[in-house]
């Protein structure tokens, strides 16, 4: 299923990285953060198997929309944040 | 053999000739690839742009593939990951960083400025932008939205800024002798020259 634009979706607030080696794409201050799908940029090998030479599923890679001063409670009204995350990070909300 | 502690040289000569002996990659193709990637530097982002100033139809293309409008200025873009280009408009500015690492789009703008991959930069620029936009001699605005865009996976994304004030009828070669580096990831906007 692809996720259309405008979809609500939020980061998974998974931390991989404390199970174990693994090479992760989702920056660590956007896990558990909600934002908004822009667009479906298409699909591309998972990344996450591509850095140990696995076998890599095809994944949709999406434009998320956040909002930069909720992120730290600082910055500028209206200023945002827009980051290529994979499907498998995302939940709708 | 701690490999951190090899000769850069001896470790790059090993695995020339690995690649060779199992067909990945000979002489040829790499001595090839390293022309090309030498070959991008931020002129050729700016002949897109100004192109893009002056032609709708080009600058339509741009937008909606960075990479054949990329080809279409004879610019080598096989083998380079998809290209996106960020439109600036009155009302919205973008910035691009690569808070994980150092994606950047070389196959148009080069090898990145030494900043680019500074800690430091990839912080403020999702932290702090406005700040950090202002220690580049950059102000927004307050009317301008930012839009900070932390390049994290397969795409690489250069800014189509606004074309300045005061270039009206000015020729494409010099439009694109007015754009810089900067001006092509969003650290600084692109002025006519008083």
């Amino acid at each position: 299923m692809i996720l259309e634009p405008g979809t609500r979706v939020r980061v998974k607030a998974d931390w991989p990285e404390t199970r174990g080696p693994c090479h992760i794409r989702t920056p660590h201050y956007l896990r558990g953060e909600t934002g908004l799908v822009l667009r479906h940029l298409g699909d591309f090998p998972n990344p996450e198997e591509l850095a140990f030479g696995r076998p890599a599923q095809c994944l949709p890679l999406y434009h998320v929309r956040f909002d930069q001063p909720s992120l730290w409670r600082e910055g500028a009204a209206g200023d945002e944040l827009l980051v290529e995350i994979y499907g498998n990070w995302l939940e709708a909300e | 053999m701690n490999l951190l502690e090899a000769d850069s040289g001896r470790l790059l000569a090993a695995i020339r000739s690995l690649l060779a002996e199992k067909r990945i990659a000979g002489p040829g193709e790499i001595a090839e690839r390293i022309r090309i990637t030498d070959g991008g530097t931020p002129a050729q982002g700016a002949r897109m742009v100004a192109r893009a100033w002056i032609d709708p139809q080009y600058r339509a293309l741009m937008l909606a593939d960075g990479a054949k409008a990329a080809e279409a200025l004879d610019i080598p873009m096989r083998g380079a990951p998809p290209l996106g280009v960020l439109e600036d408009t009155e009302s919205l500015h973008h910035l691009v960083v690569c808070t994980l690492c150092s994606c950047y789009p070389r196959a148009v703008l080069g090898y990145p400025p030494f900043w680019f991959k500074s800690v430091a930069y990839r912080a403020r620029a999702v932290r702090d932008p406005r700040g950090l936009l202002a220690e580049f001699g950059t102000t927004l605005p307050a009317k301008v939205r930012l839009r900070v865009v932390d390049s994290t996976a397969d795409y690489r994304w250069m800014v189509l800024p606004l074309r300045p004030a005061g270039t009206e009828g000015w020729d494409e070669a010099r439009l694109a002798a007015l754009v810089r580096e900067g001006d092509m990831i969003g650290v600084t906007i692109p002025a006519a020259a008083s």
